[in-house]
């Protein structure tokens, strides 16, 4: 079985800036997948180069086992884009648009699945509503239909939810996951990590035109990730020094970074040996923002 | 095919959503310009022996509509996608860039019939036509139309910007047209003149077109007929090496 995405030693580059540098990447059919990092790190080029949008200086892209460059058509058969930016073409109404887009794909009619994506999209009493009278909102989820109209068996959505109210981002999500689970391959970056950290089975990580994270996204929470310990301590009481040299105070509260969650026992013991009294206490559960900013930090120095 | 006939139709449509603005205002400038110069120069100017000046200047204001507006189609076509991102839609698709080129410009060229036809249809309300060689009349149309729907092409890739575009429609496009012989014969101009005018091919799409009219033009309609093949040639060659390189438009 064919990748659905396979990356060989990419490179990109604008003149001196490396967008990309000798990416090697691949994404199985199937793959709930996340690209995250921060701007400027190389995401919507690597997105773009996807979907033949970028020319490559070296290296290679396949999707589905096609060549982007040298069996471009069956490639970009294979592939639907969501664009980051708002784009939409004003002259024409949800439904021609959605026609418009079928046929680039060679498909004539097409109207029973439109129907059915403009439904789960929320769409249906906009079809025949002209582009630019739609809200932000429901421009991007056109752009969304847009990328399904030719069934594409991977499917790319570059920051899908940014500037999207709640409400919104629960249906898209629950769209793309239902997708997901009818065999479509997600590649998704986001801002919002909590959304990859929930959605996404395996995440890169990328900065500077590199994958500098690739794992499960579990594992990477467990190899990066720390527990976090707050305690208010009763009125009068003294952190005892040892502890206190790597606590953090916040208000009342003293916050502490543990790796595993024995050693907060050992802390909890040695506070009840001196005395202390915790009033209240909370677990922080390790987050994909805490990797990522550790990840991001440790590469820079 | 599907790919290239929807890219076709959808060109097609944008034009025709705002006909006013693409079909009937061209035609108003068109007819205008028949009302005014007619009326000052009918009693002096006299072209060809056998011709009214109003007749003579019926097919030059026609022919200068359809190359105009089949200019304007393809190039603003593709400097509105490009600038407001939309192009993306045409560009993730799998669409060939030969099917991407004839889609763009034969919407150029239909425009510039549209246009055409509805400058004529006014305009024989003022003067007699005569259709001496209808071929002539629909080659040089199609033809000229062609060029300059690939021209437009060719420019909406290069340009960046609105502005950049309108200088090219406004330093390159309008002078050529304008003193390509619509208003008059070249024989009428100094020598030198001549000379210079005989290096601006709008000069033979006008002169050809005319031909086809009257019979009678300022240059054999096979010449001129050559040069305008040529221009269109190469231009389209340029066109389609842009397009295969993905010229601005993939990274």
């Amino acid at each position: 079985m064919a990748a659905a995405i396979q990356v060989r030693q990419l490179t990109k580059r604008y003149g001196q800036l490396v967008a990309l540098d000798q990416i090697d990447l691949e994404i199985q059919q199937g793959e709930f997948f996340g690209l995250l990092g921060p701007n400027g790190a190389g995401k919507t080029t690597l997105i773009s180069s996807f979907a033949g949008l970028v020319a490559p200086n070296s290296g290679r892209v396949a999707i589905m086992g096609h060549d982007v460059q040298t069996d471009y058509q069956n490639s970009r058969r294979c592939l639907g884009v969501v664009p980051q930016e708002l784009v939409y073409d004003p002259f024409f109404t949800v439904r021609e648009t959605l026609q418009f887009q079928s046929g680039y794909y060679g498909i004539r009619k097409n109207d029973a699945w439109i129907d059915e994506i403009l439904a789960n999209l929320d769409l249906t009493g906009k079809a025949d509503t002209n582009m630019r009278k739609l809200s932000g909102g429901m421009k991007r989820r056109v752009l969304v239909a847009q990328a399904l109209v030719h069934r594409p068996p991977v499917i790319v959505l570059d920051e899908p939810t940014a500037g999207v109210d709640v409400e919104l981002r629960q249906t898209l999500w629950k769209f793309i996951r239902r997708l997901n689970e009818e065999g479509h391959t997600i590649v998704l970056t986001t801002h919002y990590l909590e959304e990859a950290e929930s959605q996404c089975g395996r995440i890169a990580m990328m900065k500077a035109g590199q994958v500098i994270a690739l794992d499960r996204t579990s594992a990477l929470l467990r190899r990066f990730a720390t527990h976090t310990l707050r305690i208010t301590l009763r009125n009068g009481d003294v952190l005892p020094a040892r502890i206190a040299e790597t606590a953090e105070r916040r208000g009342t509260q003293w916050q502490l970074q543990f790796e595993r969650f024995e050693q907060i026992e050992q802390m909890l013991a040695e506070l009840r040996n001196a005395g202390c009294v915790v009033e209240d206490m909370e677990v922080g559960k390790p987050d994909l923002e805490e990797v990522f900013v550790k990840l991001m930090r440790a590469e820079t120095e | 095919m599907t790919s290239f006939l929807t890219l076709l139709y959808k060109e097609v449509l944008r034009f025709w959503k705002v006909g006013y603005q693409t079909v009937a205002a061209p035609a108003l400038a068109a007819l205008l310009y028949q009302l005014i110069f007619s009326h000052v120069l009918s009693t002096h100017v006299k072209v060809y022996e056998t011709l009214s000046y109003t007749s003579f200047l019926i097919p030059g204001l026609v022919m200068m509509s359809v190359l105009q507006n089949a200019f304007a189609n393809s190039s603003s076509s593709l400097i509105q996608s490009k600038v407001t991102g939309n192009i993306v839609f045409v560009l993730l698709p799998p669409i060939s860039y030969g099917a991407f080129y004839a889609a763009y410009v034969i919407a150029s060229v239909i425009r510039g019939f549209v246009v055409g036809v509805c400058v004529l249809l006014a305009s024989w309300w003022f003067s007699p036509l005569t259709f001496v060689a209808p071929l002539w009349i629909l080659v040089f149309a199609v033809l000229g139309a062609a060029l300059m729907g690939t021209l437009g092409i060719i420019a909406g890739l290069w340009a960046d910007k609105f502005d950049q575009l309108a200088a090219f429609q406004n330093f390159l496009i309008m002078p050529l047209t304008f003193l390509s012989g619509v208003f008059y014969s070249i024989h009428s101009l100094p020598e030198f003149w001549q000379m210079v005018s005989s290096y601006n091919p709008v000069l033979y799409m006008i002169d050809g077109f005319r031909y086809g009219f009257f019979g009678i033009s300022d240059i054999s309609p096979w010449r001129c007929l050559s040069v305008v093949m040529i221009c269109y040639l190469l231009l389209t060659g340029l066109a389609l090496i842009l397009l295969k390189r993905g010229y601005k438009l993939r990274s």
